[in-house]
C-alpha cells in the first residue's frame, strides 16, 4: 500500500542506489585528466563572474611568457567566439566552446574540443569557463587546479554570497586592482571574506593595466605544474 | 540553470538503476515498473538550488521513466571540520582550526546523490 498518496493496491519496492548523480561527468573528467597527465599538460579551470577579467588575464599571461611557454586555451561562451579570437590574437592556440543555453562547461564539451585542438608540446591549457559564479563550480572538467578571477569592482562580500565557487578554488586572482582608488573598497575586507570561504585562501592581487601581480601568477603556474608532474613521476 | 542538466542526469541514473534491477530479476514479461518516488541528497555547498531542481524535475519528468514520480530532496548542511582534531569549524568564521591551525576540510555538504528509488510493483 502506498502511504504517500493513498493510490491503492500497488506494492512499493524500495531500491537503494546511493550513486553520485554526476558520475558520468566525473568519469569523463577522469578521462580528460588522463589525457592531460600523459601529455604533460597542466590544465586550469578558470572561472569567475561575467567580465571579471578572465580573458584579460590570459592575454597578459601570453604576453608575459613572451612565447617561452606553449599555451593553449578553450574558451567557453554562451553565444560568441570573441574570447577565443582574442586569445588567438594574443598567441594562444585556442578554440571556442559555444554552450548556447548551458551556463557552464562540462567534461564532455571539453573532451570533444580537446580532440580538435593541436596539443603537441602544450604545457598549459587554460579552460576559460562561462562567466558565472555558480554553475561552473559544479562540473569537474579534469583540470589540475581551479582558479577564480574576482575583480575588485564586484564588492567585498562575493566570496560569502557564492561559497561553493570559492570553497573549490585553489587560487583567486583578485583582478583590476588598478581601480581600487576609485572604488573606496578595502583590500583587507576582500581578503577577510575570502578567508571565510576558502580553507586555504591563496590570493594573487593582479592588474593587467601595468602588470602588477602577473609575475606572481606566472610563478604560481610554473611551481604548480612542476609539483603536479613530480607527483606523477614519484 | 544547470538544475535542468542535473535533472537530466538524475533521470538517466534512475533509468540505469531500474534497468539493472530488471536485468537482475529477469522478468521481462512484466511491464517496466512505475517509479513512485525518487530520493536525492543535495549538499548546501553543492551549487544546486533545491527549488529550481524541484521545478526542473516537474517540467522535465514528462515522458520519462520518472513521469509519475515524486521527488524528495534531503538538504545536507555544510560541515567543515579540522582534519586533525575533527573539531567542527563554525561557518562564517575563518576556515582554519583555532587549535591546530589546519585548513578546514569539508566533511559534508557538497553531495549530489541519488539515494533511493521506490518502485510500484503490482
Ligand atoms: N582597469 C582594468 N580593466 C580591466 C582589467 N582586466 C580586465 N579589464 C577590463 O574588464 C573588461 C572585461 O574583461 P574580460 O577579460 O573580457 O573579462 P572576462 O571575465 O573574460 O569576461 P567574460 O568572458 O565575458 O565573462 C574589459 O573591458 C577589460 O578591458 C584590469 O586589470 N584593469
Ligand atoms: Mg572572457
Ligand atoms: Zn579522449
Ligand atoms: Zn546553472
Ligand atoms: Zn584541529
Amino acid at each position: 500500500m502506498c502511504q504517500d498518496c493513498g493510490c491503492g493496491d500497488v506494492n512499493l519496492v524500495p531500491l537503494d542506489v546511493q550513486q553520485r548523480i554526476l558520475a558520468r561527468n566525473e568519469d569523463t573528467a577522469a578521462h580528460n585528466r588522463k589525457h592531460f597527465l600523459e601529455r604533460g599538460i597542466f590544465a586550469i579551470n578558470l572561472m569567475g563572474s561575467p567580465g571579471s577579467g578572465k580573458t584579460a588575464v590570459l592575454e597578459a599571461t601570453a604576453a608575459a611568457f613572451e612565447g617561452g611557454r606553449k599555451l593553449a586555451a578553450l574558451a567557453g561562451d554562451l553565444a560568441t567566439e570573441n574570447d577565443a579570437n582574442r586569445l588567438t590574437r594574443a598567441g594562444i592556440r585556442s578554440r571556442a566552446i559555444t554552450t548556447g543555453e548551458a551556463c557552464h562547461l562540462d567534461a564532455e564539451l571539453v573532451h570533444h574540443e580537446l580532440h580538435h585542438l593541436d596539443l603537441a608540446g602544450v604545457e598549459y591549457l587554460f579552460i576559460e569557463n562561462v562567466g558565472n559564479l555558480v554553475c561552473p563550480a559544479v562540473y569537474d572538467l579534469g583540470q589540475a587546479k581551479n582558479v577564480v578571477a574576482l575583480s575588485v569592482t564586484e564588492g567585498e562580500d562575493k566570496p560569502l554570497k557564492y561559497p561553493t565557487m570559492f570553497a573549490k578554488a585553489d587560487l583567486v586572482l583578485l583582478t583590476k586592482v588598478d581601480l581600487m582608488p576609485y572604488l573606496g573598497i578595502s583590500l583587507d575586507a576582500i581578503l577577510d571574506s575570502l578567508a571565510r570561504a576558502m580553507p586555504v585562501p591563496n590570493v594573487i592581487v593582479l592588474s593587467t593595466r601595468g602588470g602588477l601581480g602577473v609575475d606572481d601568477w606566472l610563478g604560481w603556474l610554473e611551481r604548480n605544474r612542476a609539483m603536479a608532474f613530480e607527483e606523477v613521476m614519484a | 540553470m544547470h538544475e535542468y542538466s542535473i535533472v537530466q542526469s538524475l533521470v538517466d541514473s534512475v533509468a540505469a538503476a531500474v534497468g539493472a534491477r530488471e536485468a537482475a530479476v529477469r522478468t521481462p514479461v512484466v511491464p517496466t515498473p512505475v517509479v513512485h518516488r525518487v530520493d536525492v541528497s543535495i549538499g548546501e555547498l553543492a551549487g544546486v538550488d533545491c527549488a529550481l531542481l524541484a521545478t526542473a524535475f516537474e517540467v522535465f519528468r514528462a515522458g520519462t521513466i520518472c513521469e509519475h514520480a515524486a521527488l524528495r530532496i534531503d538538504r545536507i548542511a555544510a560541515l567543515w571540520e579540522c582534519p586533525r582534531c575533527h573539531a567542527a569549524i563554525v561557518r562564517g568564521g575563518f576556515l582554519r582550526c583555532p587549535s591546530c591551525n589546519e585548513p578546514a576540510h569539508l566533511a559534508a555538504g557538497d553531495e549530489i546523490v541519488l539515494q533511493r528509488i521506490e518502485l510500484e510493483v503490482s
